[in-house]
């Protein structure tokens, strides 16, 4: 009724209101975060790591000792107020060489990632876009990596190309072992996803425009992958810290002077350690577990948050 | 069905080969010279000349990988340098102590999983579910080693309750039953930490599936024909949720022959795993690549009985 008598406020009010659901229309992202921060489990995970994250980035200012700063008249003494988690056998302050231990374990954690997700992506990007017999080739190859056995393989790599490198470089070694022996699942979980995307009609589109195949995949169809891709890089994080304290535990990964949580607890190699110095190994161990945990219910959390169709029952 | 297995043993043989190439390659990277090993230090380098080539290692690379792989195939796997023995008679002596341990956790985890499973799915978001939620994500974010050392620590060190690592008592030389007790006296801390870990992913599998099958129509039909709960549970819902659960236990069988690694060395078990790492600090390289190629193995005929059995339950898996 309103409209037929006075047309010209009808059609104000019209616009004003799609202004407003315009206003209203969320980005995809902003919804992720709202869902994400009423997940307090979730939530719980993304500060405590956050607090992890600050506390080794942190390292250089929170303690006053350097992690290879020896006192040859200090070794081995329990927790005091000088030194909060005692000093090894060589007098270095413990809670220094914990907190550097974790910069060197969160590294490891993210390059060996970063190496898996590049992989994965273009493995997974390229064989779910061309389908075909490329597709069949690089999934056999996938196939193949996934049916090492992780530990005993790298545990042999370590051994056969780590004996020639310093203490320095073991870090990068250990990076790329876990980081190339751990793409398959990424690149699956993204090839599965362009098998279904490249056949929108945006790809077509794309592709009548005449752009190059390299950049649809990277510029089109990888984005449109990047949830899946953040969550299960986000849990891989976790497996990729606790893959590199198992091997620097063995004395196949990062090795002293250089501090990582994983080695850090090789003291208890020593019998006499193990049992009467327990601030030289439960540290570093308790570290791991709160890293591990921590990213794991963020990873959830995000998982949630970005695919909420995906959640566990 | 025959002839689906069939075909997933034959796309197998490639993957094999190329894993054996790759990890012959990589054992062939190692530094240092396995002469200088295993030949007598006073001997001259015409005598290591000599011995290098009766190993044939001066022939070209896919001369020796072809020759090697001959061998293998025929079960020679070469000497092993650590125990000096051939490698085919030494993995036996060492296989039946991970699979003793393994069993038992086997066993033991799927003893609680099944239950707690059923359990956590019947009654979600109750106090047990949440515990076991908490349970499960400590039990993946914990290494096993580190739960191990605690484990020794707590019970060996300070309780003195069970033996810190090792399978007998050395010098005991117990016999029957006594070995019996001894030999299960040293297992409790190892397998309490296998069982915890492997705890964590069971429960959840074993849940997930139950509550697919209770959110099943048939499951309501049963429940609004008015059938008590527990005829709903047991009998309509355990069943169906059963078929994915013996899946997953028949596909683990082969990994009961493969060795923890870490964890056999951090409670110096004599299984496979602490032999792998023992080869590799003493670089017995003939050994660390049988053992490689081993414990490959075992993972691919653990995948393929999953396939054949996923193909079993659901037919419609085999068309591709």
């Amino acid at each position: 009724m309103n409209n037929n008598l006075e047309p010209k406020v009808g059609s104000e009010t019209e616009n004003s209101s799609l202004e407003n659901k315009v206003d209203n229309i969320e980005s995809p992202w902003n919804m992720v975060y709202k869902r994400f921060r009423k997940n307090k489990i979730g939530m719980f995970g993304f500060i405590m790591l956050l607090i992890i994250i600050l506390l080794v980035a942190l390292a250089p200012i929170l303690t006053p000792y350097g992690p290879n700063d020896m006192d040859y008249s200090n070794t081995n003494k329990p927790p005091s107020a000088a030194h909060i988690l005692g000093t090894d056998e060589l007098g270095r302050d413990y809670l220094t060489r914990v907190l550097y231990g974790g910069r060197v374990s969160m590294k490891v954690g993210v390059f060996a990632v970063v190496i898996s997700v590049v992989l994965g992506a273009i493995v997974g990007g390229i064989a779910g876009y061309y389908g075909g017999w490329v597709d069949n080739i690089l999934m056999r190859i996938s196939e193949i990596v996934m049916s090492f056995p992780f530990l005993p393989l790298a545990i042999t790599i370590s051994s056969v190309v780590g004996t020639s490198v310093p203490p320095e470089g073991k870090m990068y070694i250990v990076m790329a072992i876990i980081g190339l022996l751990s793409w398959p699942g990424l690149a699956r979980l993204i090839r599965g996803q362009i098998l279904s995307l490249r056949e929108q009609e945006f790809v077509l589109a794309a592709k009548a425009m005449g752009i190059k195949d390299r950049k649809i995949i990277a510029r089109h169809l990888l984005p449109n992958t990047l949830g899946y891709i953040i969550v299960s890089a986000t849990l891989e994080m976790a497996s990729a810290i606790m893959s590199e304290a198992a091997l620097s535990y063995l004395g196949l990964g990062v090795t002293p002077p250089v501090p990582t949580w994983g080695n850090l607890i090789q003291s208890t190699k020593d019998l006499y350690t193990l049992k009467n110095r327990a601030w030289l190994w439960i540290p570093p161990g308790i570290c791991i577990i709160l890293a591990v945990m921590s990213i794991n219910l963020f990873g959830d959390g995000l998982r949630d948050a970005i695919d909420p169709k995906s959640k566990v029952l | 069905m025959l002839k689906y297995i069939l075909k997933r043993l034959l796309h197998l043989i490639p993957v094999v080969i190329i894993i054996s190439i790759c990890i012959f390659c990589i054992v062939k990277m190692a530094p240092g010279d396995p002469v200088g090993a295993n030949v007598d230090p006073r001997a001259t380098a015409e005598q290591k000349a000599a011995e290098r080539e009766r190993l044939g290692l001066t022939k070209p690379l896919h001369i020796q990988y072809l020759k090697w792989l001959e061998r293998s195939i025929k079960g020679d796997f070469g000497e092993s340098y650590l125990y000096k023995q051939p490698v085919s008679e030494v993995i036996p002596q060492f296989i039946w102590n991970s699979f003793l341990l393994n069993v038992v956790v086997y066993i033991i985890a799927f003893l609680i999983a099944i239950p707690v499973g059923i359990m956590t799915a019947v009654k979600q978001y109750s106090k047990t579910d949440n515990f076991w939620a908490i349970f499960s994500i400590i039990g993946i974010s914990m290494p096993s080693f580190f739960f191990g050392l605690l484990l020794i620590y707590a019970f060996s060190v300070k309780l003195n309750w069970f033996p810190m690592n090792g399978m007998i008592t050395p010098g005991k030389n117990a016999m029957g039953f006594a070995k019996f007790v001894d030999v299960i006296k040293h297992m409790v801390l190892p397998a309490i930490v296998l069982t915890v870990g492997s705890l964590a992913g069971l429960v959840r599998y074993t849940r997930t599936s139950m509550l697919e099958v209770i959110n099943e129509d048939y499951i309501r039909t049963a429940r609004s024909k008015g059938l008590s709960e527990k005829v709903v549970i047991y009998k309509h819902a355990f069943r169906n949720a059963l078929i994915p659960i013996i899946t997953l236990l028949g596909f683990s069988i082969p990994g009961l022959f493969s060795g923890a690694v870490i964890l056999e060395k951090v409670f110096v078990w004599p299984g496979i795993g602490n032999v792998l790492m023992d080869a590799i600090n003493a670089r017995d390289y003939n050994m660390v690549m049988a053992l490689n190629i081993f414990f490959a193995l075992l993972t691919l005929l653990g995948n393929l009985l999953a396939d054949i059995g996923y193909a079993l339950v659901d037919p419609r898996v085999k068309v591709e």
